[in-house]
């Protein structure tokens, strides 16, 4: 069944979309999952675009101030929630079934719920472009700039129940994983053998699960103060705004977390790959990646030093900011010693990697910078920030993903992408990004604010300017050369093979892409780098000894996210019957889920 | 559904439905813990309408102990669907519902109350907190009410044997979960109120 739609001679169209819909392989979902993020990941990028052309010179009149408010409300919104997530999830979906030696999730109807209800709270997010009220706040939304007083339009409406539902998919999608990677392990699979892709996985669900209640309990007084007329971020009633500030950033710098260990965990899987040695410190990668979590909890009024906390407060905040730079510090090290002496082989995914680490020290170390509380004043609101998160957020996390794109394709698709290709794409996308964002650091300095649409030739910052925006053109060429590649290895078929990269971990022993109950037998594994052992694993044999039975589709999930989607658009428009209506095709929904014969 | 199997399939041993629901616990935990707090932090910085003084202590014990009640109710439930006992599964399943439905009427009762004393949603950042923090839980309670007539019907159903214990102790898992987070928040809105 997961096969059918991918060969050319698969049943009519119609039915080819059904079996999507009610899909519950979780290969499947991740392609799902993959392709709907990336689509999402062009479009913040087109946003990004029109800002950079808008910003290409001084006193442009490109785009309306109002009009850029959204672009810039958008684009991080999207790049956050709709591309870096999602793209991410493709990975959890598609390949940690694979290296644990399990045949699906722990609950893959519920992994059908969480896509479906991820798309359409990025839909219902993006539709407020058709209603020229796209979210205009910040992609951290601060109080009061958010109250009806100062926000009256529907802009900021569509962004509180927007993220609100991409929370629910979130959760549920975090709970399904936590239980998945510790209930669903292959026989000998013990935790301190699991890939480190696998680890970061699980403490990036850990994170989720317990961060995204915080922005839960935060938007819904938003949602509250806008829809009931509730007090909470109400200075005229004695509330105080930096309550929505607290509570957003406990989870926003978590959040960070949950954007960058994914990538942390490709990279930690390409590198020994393409350096023919296991991973230096495995232990300490994983307990690092523990720790960053947890510390993760303790740091986030380092988002606030400029609304004056006090001396006490910027001080705590300040020092664990800085310590927290100590176990991202020791797995950059375990990189580098993983490569020391190592047979380096730079193909596509490696040189992402190798990218993603350059550039991730260079993301981090003005991060540090921003610790300092003396420092952080002069750089706050400035673009020193933009240029900061975008070193972590492009150089760290889409480099990092890019090279998980190129590792895994073969195995999710069978065939090879195309090495030159490749190579043109990341060549591109590093020099575009440093041509774009590393001029930020000085913009920034000289004192040019972020989320102005425009500013004076008298800042003299034109040239940087500009220069910025020829890098970010050429990133989004980079992209399109992406596409291409995508293109070309579908029109030339290079088969990958099971393993082409001669890897070491459990997705690599199966074909590519993998039969829809993914193991003929159930392996045991003996090692942590089952295909590198002088321990030989058991042959996964290349048949299956009886037929094996994998969940039938469902609909019902996808009926349920339909049932929020329309809950939400009754809270949008305020309208009763709406929200009726979406309550109870909700709770139909979860009925018939909860009730129909689904064998697991 | 094979539950037997699956659960022995597990890594741990521990039934995926069973770990996940305290998964969802733990999440829920940071919900509610995000809920107190601003109550907390907001606690006595009202500048208009009625303070915690209306606040009816008597009142709110009887309807904590009806929820304590309900929780032994569920105990019992469960015990009885364990054992294969259809007749007391059904009266301690309908006597749970009944005690936390109670528990919802006493709060709809001090919630009218309190908005003829002229405290609303919109009147002070107490009533906002207040109505807010109580209110979800109140809705948490009703959902589970809700489950509880649910496996009540699948009692009568005969489809609520001792092979679906599991369904009851999920069930019950969320209840004792509701009225632990209850004795948080009676003891901190109500008894240390300020
Ligand atoms: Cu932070």
């Amino acid at each position: 069944m997961a096969t059918a739609a991918l060969t050319v001679d698969a049943p009519g169209f119609g039915s080819r979309v059904w079996s999507w819909i009610t899909t519950t392989d979780h290969k499947r979902i991740g392609i799902l999952y993959g392709v709907t993020a990336f689509v999402f990941f062009l479009l913040g990028g087109l946003e990004a675009l029109v800002i950079r052309a808008q910003l290409a010179q001084s006193s442009a009149d490109l785009v309306s101030a109002d009009f850029y408010n959204q672009l810039f409300t958008m684009h991080g919104t999207t790049m956050v929630f709709l591309a870096i997530m999602p793209l991410s999830a493709a990975f959890f979906n598609y390949i940690v079934p694979l290296q644990i030696g399990a045949r699906d999730v722990a609950f893959p109807r519920l992994n059908a719920f969480s896509y479906w209800v991820f798309l359409l709270g990025g839909l219902l997010m993006n539709a407020s472009f058709f209603f020229g009220a796209a979210p205009n706040g910040g992609w951290f939304g601060y109080a009061n700039l958010t109250s009806t007083q100062y926000s009256p339009g529907l802009n900021i409406d569509f962004w509180v129940l927007g993220l609100q539902i991409l929370g629910v998919a979130s959760i549920a999608a975090g709970i399904n994983f936590l239980v998945t990677i510790i209930n669903l392990r292959a026989p000998g699979m013990r935790m301190m053998r699991l890939p480190v892709f696998t680890w970061m996985t699980l403490v990036t669900q850990f994170i989720v699960v317990t961060a995204f209640p915080v922005i839960t309990v935060a938007l819904v007084f938003l949602m509250f103060d806008r829809t009931f007329g509730t007090t909470f971020y109400s200075v005229a009633a004695g509330g105080d705004v930096l309550l929505w500030q607290h509570l957003f950033w406990l989870f926003g710098h978590p959040e960070v977390y949950i954007l960058i260990l994914p990538a942390m965990g490709m990279v930690s899987e390409v590198i020994p790959t393409f350096s023919r040695k296991p991973l230096f410190g495995y232990a300490v990668i994983v307990y690092s990646g523990l720790l960053i979590a947890i510390l993760g909890w303790g740091v986030w009024a380092h988002h606030m030093f400029a609304v004056g906390m006090g001396p006490v407060a910027d001080a705590v905040f300040s020092s664990t900011t800085m310590l927290i730079a100590i176990p991202t510090g020791v797995k950059i090290f375990n990189w580098l010693a993983t490569m020391w002496g190592g047979k380096l082989s730079l193909k596509t995914p490696m040189l992402f990697s190798l990218g993603f680490i350059a550039m991730f020290v260079v993301g981090g170390l003005s991060g540090v910078m921003h610790s300092s509380a003396a420092a952080d004043l002069q750089q706050t609101d400035s673009y020193f920030v933009v240029a900061h998160i975008h070193y972590v957020l492009y150089g760290g996390a889409i480099q990092g993903i890019f090279s998980g794109i190129y590792y895994w394709w073969p195995k999710m698709t069978g065939w090879m992408l195309n090495e030159r290709l490749g190579k043109t794409h990341f060549w591109l996308s590093f020099i575009g990004l440093n041509l774009a964002f590393f001029p930020m650091h000085f913009i920034g300095l000289l004192g040019m604010p972020r989320r102005i649409y425009t500013y004076d030739a008298v800042l003299g910052v034109d040239a940087m300017n500009f220069m910025s925006t020829v890098g970010a053109f050429i990133i989004g060429l980079s992209t399109i050369v992406f596409v291409v590649n995508v293109w070309y290895s579908r029109r030339e078929r290079i088969e990958a093979g099971m393993d082409p990269w001669g890897a070491a971990t459990l997705e690599w022993s199966i074909p590519s892409p993998p039969p829809n109950y993914n193991f003929t037998a159930i392996p045991e594994v003996v090692s942590r780098l089952p295909q590198w052992s002088d321990t030989e694993m058991k042959a996964i044999p290349t048949e299956p000894e009886g037929e094996i039975h994998m969940p039938g589709g469902s609909y019902w999930p996808a009926v349920s996210a339909v049932g929020i989607l329309v809950l939400a658009v009754g809270a949008l428009l305020e309208s009763l019957a709406f929200a009726l209506g979406g309550a109870v095709v909700l709770v139909v929904g979860i009925y018939a889920w909860a009730f129909e014969p689904f064998e697991m | 559904m094979s539950e037997a199997a699956v659960a022995h399939h597990t890594s741990t041993g521990l039934d995926s439905r069973k770990m996940a629901f305290w998964t969802f616990i733990g999440s829920e935990c940071l919900l509610f813990g995000s809920l107190i707090s601003t109550y907390l932090v907001y606690q006595g910085r009202s500048v208009s309408g009625p303070t915690t003084d209306i606040l009816n202590i008597p009142l709110t014990s009887i309807s904590t102990f009806v929820l304590l009640m309900s929780s032994l109710a569920m105990v019992l439930a469960l015990a009885a669907v364990t054992r294969g006992d259809a007749l007391w599964s059904r009266v301690w399943l309908a006597t749970t519902a009944l005690l936390g439905s109670g528990f919802l009427g006493f709060q709809a009762y001090e919630f009218t109350h309190f908005v003829h004393e002229g405290l609303t949603l919109q009147t002070s950042l107490f009533g906002s907190t207040f109505f807010v923090l109580t209110g979800f839980h109140g809705g948490h309670v009703f959902v589970g009410v809700l489950w509880l007539l649910t496996l009540l019907v699948r009692s009568f159903q005969r489809k609520l044997g001792p092979d679906k214990s599991l369904q009851v102790e999920l069930a019950g898992l969320y209840w004792h979960f509701v009225d632990v987070v209850w004795i948080v928040i009676f003891t901190v809105v109500y008894l240390l109120r300020q």
